[in-house]
């Protein structure tokens, strides 16, 4: 079998998972290109580490099959975990040591020399920012340390596809852009990433391709522009120096949207949701033809609620019991 | 976050070759030294509870049994050495149990290595814990007098024994806590079969003592043909046959629930 010549990181087939009566992964057929981030959209419950699990070798498919690097996910799992390394969604290192002994720890399993380990991992606390917190047990790390060396700890070997379970949920805003820091540089590199996010905002950010998922079932897939287009609404949000200017605003801005504008009269502020941009403009121009002042004006991103509304009908449930984050 | 450095610690040249099942095993075992090195309070089970064991039933039962503790003791101590380590061997697979639940499972198993080596290096462990086990206990036996006939090369070879059947004894363990889901579930199901094995014993009192019925147990029981051969070892008497039986139960130990395990281990949800 010659497995360099595929173009697809992950290509699964109809892939089940079945948990006593509970399909926690429904027939989920996808194709990841070599060389791009994949971003596994989905609320709690939705079956996101059910699917990383499975292609990465440590859950058996109830039906279909998968190749994983080119490598059949069932017949050859030992290759599969050659190219591949996983960060779970919960901590994948020991927190009981200290991270530089993690670091040397998978360095020797995945085999390099006594030496060549702790240089490796020396290497990497320096790239992460880990020194100071080095010789510390991880279990007395931060949120952001924790992810950082646990993602640390799935690349001293520079693996061809790495899978991110949820590796920014729980973390604030700056250990957030510290990891997607990490994500792009390992995509220049040449890494395919698979990774799963509650946020659509992550996926927008990092992910080339999209696929939404819903109780076990792929429900939509693609670029983020595609996905947004088809999604298509978004929000106008318009504030005003008063309260006179808000009422002519509601009852001009009626007639023009077929759903009712929402109204803030606490923030002197009115929302309108929209599927054509453009409309935006007619709105605000149509403002200055009544002569309203308009104080401040934004487009609002639509949120994954948006997503599961408007390719579901319903909001995005949760089905399970386990909640997110560490 | 310095990009520099982050880029170029991503970009490897080369990756090592596959780690040998052995260095793989000893990396684990290595792990497991460092785990008992930030929380020491670990070895409780392995110090305090033998100390415990050996004084409590020399001077608990030496008078009534063997009329003096003196004597007691250098009978009962080769079967309370057997004991205590088979009954440290349940650790093993609790510790395994709640090692399992953290996520740091699913990383070694989605590593390329030979996957045996996640247990063999933690048993690797355990057999230097029980050990130190022994050390202790035939150290406490000393200061209280006991005496070894064969000496010194008697002991050694009754510890190797029974570090050899308590290793086979593990996989019982390492199975269940795979299997088993809670710890306290664990626990229970592991006491229920570890007390009457040790107990229902040749380990405090000569089975010829017991009723018919009783002995019938006691003489199928592996535990006797352990505790038999560490006594004769130890004291000098001919246990050859012992021995020969030992080794079959203990290579069926390991050839069965070493099995077990790693089918369980690797189909694990
Ligand atoms: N080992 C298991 N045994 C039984 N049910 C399971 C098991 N693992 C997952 N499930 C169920 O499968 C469903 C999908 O779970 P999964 O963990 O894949 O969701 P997720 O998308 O990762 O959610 P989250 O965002 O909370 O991490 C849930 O209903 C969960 O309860
Ligand atoms: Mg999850």
């Amino acid at each position: 079998m010659d497995h360099s010549n595929t173009s697809y990181a992950v290509e699964a087939d109809h892939l089940v998972k079945a948990f006593g009566k509970e399909r926690a992964v429904d027939g989920i057929s996808l194709k990841v290109p070599k060389g791009v981030v994949y971003g596994f959209l989905g609320p709690n419950g939705a079956g996101k580490t059910t699917m990383i699990r499975m292609l990465a070798t440590l859950l058996k498919p109830t039906e279909g099959q998968a190749k994983v690097m080119g490598y059949d996910l069932a017949k050859e799992a030992d290759e599969v975990r050659q190219s591949i390394s996983l960060t779970g969604q919960f901590a994948s290192v020991d927190e009981e040591i200290s991270g530089r002994e993690n670091l040397i720890f998978i360095g020797r399993l995945v085999g390099f020399s006594r030496k060549e380990a702790k240089q490796r991992a020396d290497e990497l606390l320096a790239a992460f920012n880990l020194e100071d917190a080095a010789k510390r047990q991880v279990k007395k790390y931060s949120g952001g340390m924790r992810r950082r060396i646990d993602i640390a700890a799935s690349i001293i070997t520079s693996p061809e596809l790495l899978f991110l379970d949820e590796p920014t949920t729980g973390l604030d805003p700056r250990s957030r852009n510290e990891v997607w820091t990490v994500i792009r540089a390992l995509v220049k590199n040449g890494t395919t990433v698979f990774l799963t996010t509650q946020y659509l905002e992550e996926a927008d950010q990092l992910a080339d391709l999209i696929g939404v998922i819903d109780r076990g079932v792929l429900i939509a897939e693609g670029t983020s522009a595609e996905l947004k287009s088809s999604i298509g609404v978004r929000s106008l949000i318009i504030e005003f120096e008063d309260e006179r200017d808000l009422n002519k605003a509601e009852s001009i801005f009626e007639g023009m949207f077929t759903q009712t504008p929402e109204v803030d009269r606490g923030r002197l502020s009115i929302s309108v949701t929209m599927k054509d941009q453009s409309k935006a403009a007619k709105a605000i121009g149509e403002l200055a033809n009544h002569q309203i002042a308009v104080k401040d004006f934004s487009m609002q991103q639509p949120s994954l609620d948006d997503v599961f509304l408007t390719i579901t009908g319903k909001p995005a449930k949760e089905k399970g019991g386990e909640a997110n984050g560490e | 976050m310095e990009n520099n450095s982050l880029e170029k610690s991503i970009k490897l040249e080369k990756r090592p070759p596959k780690a040998s099942p052995m260095s793989a095993a000893l990396t684990f075992a290595w792990r497991a030294l460092l785990r008992i090195r930030y929380v020491p309070e670990q070895l409780f089970d392995v110090t305090v509870f033998p100390i415990i064991f050996l004084l409590m039933f020399t001077y608990l039962f030496g008078g009534a049994i063997s009329g003096s503790t003196g004597e007691y003791l250098d009978f009962v101590l080769p079967g309370i050495l057997v004991m205590t380590v088979a009954m440290i061997t349940m650790y093993t697979g609790l510790d395994l149990n709640k090692d399992i639940e953290k996520g740091v499972f699913d990383r070694f198993r989605s590593l390329p290595i030979w996957q045996p080596a996640v247990l063999v290096g933690a048993l690797l462990v355990d057999v230097v814990r029980y050990s130190l086990a022994a050390t202790i206990m035939i150290t406490l036996g000393y200061i209280l007098g006991f005496r070894a006939e064969a000496g010194f090369s008697g002991i050694v070879l009754a510890v190797l024994v029974i570090l050899f059947f308590s290793f086979s004894l593990s996989w019982i363990w390492t199975m269940l806590g795979i299997v088993v889901r809670s710890e306290k579930a664990l626990m229970a199901i592991s006491m229920m079969l570890l007390f009457p094995l040790t107990f229902l014993s040749s380990v405090f009192v000569d089975p010829s003592t017991m009723p018919n019925w009783l002995q019938h147990f006691v003489d199928i029981n592996p535990i006797t043909f352990v505790v038999d051969a560490s006594r004769g070892l130890i004291h000098g008497y001919d246990v050859t046959s012992e021995l020969l039986i030992i080794t079959y139960i203990s290579v069926g130990l390991i050839a069965v629930f070493g099995t077990l395990t790693m089918y369980f281990f690797r189909n694990k949800n």
